[in-house]
């Protein structure tokens, strides 16, 4: 993936103001019929961050994460994502944005009437691209996530973690500034779970990608944060001393508010009885 | 099902139509700016059209083999059994093929539309495809209107010459009638304002095949009993739609052309 990682410090030198946040949550609120999903939530990330967003189900996390990828508005409040407002936006003007935005979803949502190939390809066929650059940024994403053998398949072939990482390897093939990741470890079975991590530690550590990771599996977000990916290995390994990476924080959300917002060390420390109750 | 207030229900049901209109607008016009995904029209043209023609040919083929025989019966009486033919042509081609072939056409493929939409909407493939910068209504939508109002055009023509047929076989093999006369009878009873009347209704039918099928498909939610759900009420709706509006376009019709 060096070539995603050239393409990513190209894209960090195009940026004028690379202090600016990427994504800014300001005092939103969403109700679905008359039930308060989100209440007054506000946060920031800022470039090159990984935000773990943690809370138990219910809590309105995917919502959360449509809400800043524009497929949904907020009743109130305003979210601008790389600068520009996105509650407020026409969704014409939203797909120029979302071509800087990567999503995984909870369930995959791989198109189930394509192959692998044609799923991981969609965005570079909606682009016209030429066909021999197309199969080998395919066969590039796709050996990024370990499953280019799949190329040929249909996901209804694919078990549950495959058709996870056949979503990551369609989020990451156009060098997005920005990836969501809507529970990627969701349903899945611990062994295949850590797995998905290690991809996000990977994208993570080697194109330093903006992104945002719901999760409701306590374990799986201290192995993001005390983990690293060692370039040399090509494995993902536990950070000496007891370490954590700095460019990871927490938020946690429960029953559509904000409980947290800070850095693992403040989350480990937190005196909130709620939360400590949570995290045991 | 739950019961709820004359103003909510009101309300969702002038939301609904407010929802269908815009979807069908940015269908139409969808058509006529970029990206436009011609091969998608080619393909639902095939599965709608060429995959469509067994059975309109069939249910065109078997009503003008019955209609035939039930119009000899009532001819009969008045000893007129020659003009079957008159009989089954006007009937075939101002009225019952386009409102036969609409309804087939509807259980076949206002049903398809919404439940393959429905079920990408309930797996989150919808969004996946907004997620990925695409318009959804633009990449499924369009096409299946497209293709629907032109192949359904087609498709009318076919099962009217087919219901001529089946007539002409009837006629001939029960009624001992003289072919080459039955024909000459259906052509002479004919008028350019019965063919333009006959050949408007699959424009109309067609544009509420797919408008229905879609606008359900893309609103489905609960899952697979909501896919089901939605597969039901687009056949119901349409169905019902096109027997409203071939009512309404035969008076237009009527007034036009005084018959």
């Amino acid at each position: 993936m060096a070539d995603l990682a050239q393409s990513d410090s190209a894209t960090l030198e195009q940026q004028p103001d690379s202090k600016e946040p990427i994504v800014v949550v300001d005092n939103v609120s969403i109700i679905f019929d008359v039930k308060p999903v989100l209440q007054n939530v506000s946060f920031t990330v800022q470039r090159g961050e990984t935000r773990i967003i943690l809370g138990p189900a219910g809590g309105g996390k995917s919502v959360l994460l449509k809400l800043i990828n524009g497929l949904l508005k907020p009743d109130t409040g305003s979210i601008r994502v790389f600068g520009e407002d996105v509650s407020t936006m026409r969704e014409t003007e939203l797909f120029k944005l979302r071509s800087r935005i990567g999503m995984v979803f909870q369930e995959s949502a791989l198109f189930d009437s394509i192959s692998v190939g044609d799923n991981v390809s969609y965005r570079l066929h909606e682009d016209h691209l030429p066909e021999e650059e197309t199969h080998a940024r395919v066969v590039e994403a796709l050996r990024f996530v370990e499953l280019e053998n799949t190329i040929e398949k249909f996901p209804s072939e694919l078990s549950g973690g495959m058709r996870r990482r056949v979503s990551i390897a369609r989020a990451i093939i156009t060098n997005p500034d920005l990836i969501l990741y809507d529970s990627p470890t969701g349903g899945l079975d611990p062994i295949t779970s850590t797995t998905i991590i290690d991809l996000v530690i990977k994208q993570r550590d080697v194109t330093h990608t903006t992104s945002l990771v719901i999760t409701h599996r306590i374990q799986d977000a201290y192995l993001l944060a005390r983990s690293r990916f060692n370039t040399e290995t090509g494995k993902v390994e536990q950070i000496p001393n007891n370490g954590i990476d700095d460019s990871t924080k927490f938020l946690v959300l429960n029953e559509g508010k904000v409980v947290f917002d800070g850095t693992t060390e403040e989350l480990v420390h937190s005196t909130d009885p709620w939360l400590k109750e949570y995290l045991s | 099902m739950p019961f709820v207030s004359p103003e909510i229900f009101a309300k969702e049901r002038l939301a609904a139509i407010q929802d269908y209109s815009i979807l069908s607008w940015r269908a139409v016009v969808n058509l006529f700016t970029r990206p436009r995904y011609l091969a998608d029209i080619y393909t639902q043209m095939d599965y709608i059209g060429v995959g469509s023609m067994p059975i309109v040919v069939l249910t065109g083929f078997f009503t003008g083999c019955v209609l035939a025989l039930q119009s000899a019966t009532s001819l009969e009486a008045f000893g007129s059994v020659s003009l079957t033919g008159n009989l089954v042509a006007l009937s075939m081609v101002k009225e019952l093929g386009p409102v036969l072939t609409g309804l087939m056409v509807s259980g076949r493929n206002a049903s398809g539309m919404a439940s393959e939409i429905g079920s990408m909407k309930v797996t989150e493939q919808i969004d996946a495809m907004r997620a990925l910068g695409t318009d959804p209504v633009r990449k499924l939508v369009t096409p299946r209107l497209y293709a629907t109002v032109f192949m359904l055009f087609f498709l009318t023509i076919m099962s009217d010459a087919c219901g001529i047929a089946g007539g002409a076989l009837i006629s001939v093999a029960l009624l001992g009638l003289n072919g080459s006369s039955y024909f000459h009878n259906s052509y002479r009873a004919l008028q350019y304002g019965d063919v333009v009347q006959g050949l408007t209704k699959p424009l109309f039918s067609g544009f509420i095949i797919a408008t229905v099928g879609c606008y359900f498909g893309m609103n489905t939610k609960g899952g697979t009993q909501g896919v089901g759900k939605a597969t039901t009420q687009a056949v119901v709706v349409s169905s019902v739609f096109i027997i409203i509006v071939d009512l309404l376009v035969t008076r237009a019709m009527i007034g036009v052309f005084g018959r």
